[in-house]
């Protein structure tokens, strides 16, 4: 076996199975591929020596003939899944030092199929960010450049080390969490495979809070088949997590094989925006005759509410973000500013000093919509709109299967291109934030190739439950797409 | 409606977040132009639809009111920053 980073998911499991290639070999090359592309700044804290006893305890099993479904494979672990006894900062000063004397039920269920854990991959603080610069442990780096070019871009956000370690052939597959695009985006902008379940799919036990009737953890791999291995093993129905869905979990990977023969493909029109690059629109009409060329029904939906999304999640998430991080105050765990004078000092300094800018931009806000006086004219009203995009949603379905869109409004952009504006940061989620405020899967899958060489993502979008067809049609894509493009390793120069 | 520094000032203490004085006025900057944006929310009827409560049609899961984990005060005083025996401590709060 030459070249073991390159591999996917699929074709390392093959090799382990064939005996090709041993758990240990495999980790190896991966921790030494890690060591090399610290330039990138894509884990916030490696794991090596574990990951090479969960390899060796991992080939005794096979040895023993106990095979999980993802024995022996190399996987990152986003920093806000809490691992036991392995730090988990969720990129944030105020966590720095934290080591959960528990494991998320996501990282369990993975472990418990035999997977090995690489390292806690770089994030935008709490989840908070479309780049990753809000990380308390600095930006990561985008592996892709523009053609020609030297300058550093983002690898999107909020998961951007996961996206960065999987387009760098670094893991050979990673866990995100999605809360208004921060898997689908970071995935659309480093040519990867990410996806959004159903809410309610994976268990949030264990995963550090941000929005919790948005938050959902999923996969971020190379390949659709990748993603749907991967989901298989994190989803379960989870007693500790009471929104954690009484639904048994198919085998997504057989499910996910099929013709698209007859599908019925919604495209939103309000999705085409004013001044929308016509790199984004013509890789969007080309998604639409992927479809139609293997058989799908291709016609144009309304989702009327969309352009209210947008502002509509950025009450809801801060609100839900203002009351699940009420709990850092600098007295049970995380970090404690010095010689406070009183508590409420205490409190204060604390969460001053331990947050960064946007988690306390978006706390700020979030206290203002929900404090007396306001809380019907913002909280409220956005719960209505809630509904309303939800509605919109169940009307399309009745008529189609899943929806084509656009990943993002371009791509990659540079490392301090939109950090002056918080609301220009905000608009890099305006195709993937409606899926979360209506709790649908959502995919997206690497489409082609801007003029400068950065890749697009088209996004996938299915009825709640149904990730089978959703995966089944992000197959299609990705067969017609055929996108074969690597970034160049400039990082290990 | 329009944030003003006194706002962000009274909304800081609300979060039990220090703000430093000269970082009020452009937060509240910044707050103002986010809730302009948000402003078009007005713009939608919104009479008579029930504000979103679950978004997936699930009736939350009931469970036996009975102790299901415990005795680890060890583990959870692990990460205390600052602690005594099984006891967190802060400033003293009673004079």
């Amino acid at each position: 076996m030459s070249d073991l980073i390159s591999l996917t998911l699929a074709e390392a499991r093959e090799a382990l199975t064939a005996k090709e290639v041993s758990s240990r070999e495999l980790t190896s090359a991966f921790i030494q591929a890690i060591e090399a592309a610290r330039p990138l700044n894509a884990f916030i804290t490696e794991t090596a020596e574990k990951a090479l006893l969960m390899a060796d305890a991992s080939d005794k099993r096979r040895a023993a003939g106990n095979v999980g479904a993802l024995e022996g494979l190399p996987l990152a672990i986003k920093d806000l899944f809490c691992t036991n006894g392995t730090r988990t900062t969720a990129a944030s000063k105020i966590l720095g030092n934290f080591v959960p004397p528990y494991e998320s039920t996501v990282t369990q269920n993975l472990w418990s199929a035999g997977a090995v854990m690489l390292g806690k991959t770089n994030m935008d603080e709490f989840a908070m960010g479309s780049s990753n610069e809000t990380s308390a442990f600095g930006p990561v780096f985008n592996p892709w450049r523009s053609r020609g070019s030297n300058t550093n871009l983002v690898p999107g956000g909020s998961s951007g080390g996961s996206s960065a370690a999987v387009a760098a052939d670094l893991c050979l597959a990673a866990t995100g969490t999605d809360t208004g695009g921060s898997i689908r985006q970071p995935a659309a902008v480093t040519g990867t495979v990410g996806l959004k379940p159903t809410y309610g799919r994976c268990s949030r036990y264990g995963i550090v809070a941000f929005a919790s009737s948005l938050d959902q953890a999923g996969p971020m791999a190379k390949t659709v088949k990748d993603a749907a291995i991967l989901l298989t093993s994190m989803a379960s129905i989870d007693p500790r997590d009471s929104t954690s869905a009484e639904t048994a979990v198919p085998d997504y990977e057989k499910l996910m094989a099929g013709s698209i023969r007859g599908l019925r493909v919604g495209i939103p029109k309000e999705y085409r925006l004013d001044g929308m690059s016509t790199d984004i629109t013509a890789l969007w009409d080309k998604g639409g005759r992927w479809l139609k060329d293997q058989g799908a029904e291709i016609f144009e939906v309304s989702l009327p509410h969309t352009k209210y999304a947008l502002p509509t999640y950025y009450i809801v998430a801060p609100a839900e973000a203002s009351s699940n991080l009420a709990r850092y105050d600098g007295v049970r765990f995380g970090y404690r500013a010095s010689n406070p004078h009183d508590i409420t000092d205490l409190y204060e300094r604390s969460r001053g000093e331990g947050f960064g800018a946007e988690v306390q931009r978006r706390i700020l806000i979030g206290t203002y919509v929900l404090s007396a006086g306001y809380y019907d004219a913002y909280y409220s009203r956005a719960q209505k709109l809630r509904t309303l995009i939800k509605r919109d949603f169940e009307q399309a379905f009745e008529k189609c299967d899943v929806l084509l869109t656009p990943s993002t409004p371009g791509a990659a952009f540079g490392i301090g291109a939109k950090t002056s504006d918080p609301l220009e940061m905000y608009l890099q989620d305006v195709f993937t934030v409606t899926v979360n405020l209506a709790g649908l899967p959502g995919i997206s899958i690497p489409g082609g190739l801007t003029a400068d060489g950065l890749p697009l993502g088209l996004q996938l979008i299915g009825k709640a439950f149904d990730e089978g067809t959703l995966l089944r049609a992000a197959a299609a894509v990705e067969t017609a797409a055929d996108f074969k493009a690597k970034p160049a390793k400039w990082w290990t120069a | 409606m329009s944030v003003d520094k006194d706002t962000v000032r009274r909304i800081a203490k609300l979060a039990r977040l220090a703000v430093a004085e000269a970082k009020l006025e452009p937060m509240a900057g910044e707050l103002n132009g986010i809730f302009k944006w948000v402003e078009m929310l007005g713009e939608v009827n919104v009479e008579g639809v029930p504000g979103m409560t679950s978004v997936v049609a699930q009736k939350l899961k009931w469970r036996r009111d009975e102790v299901t984990e415990g005795g680890n005060a060890e583990a959870l005083m692990a990460n205390a920053p600052g602690g005594e025996e099984h006891f967190f401590t802060v400033p003293k709060v009673v004079e």
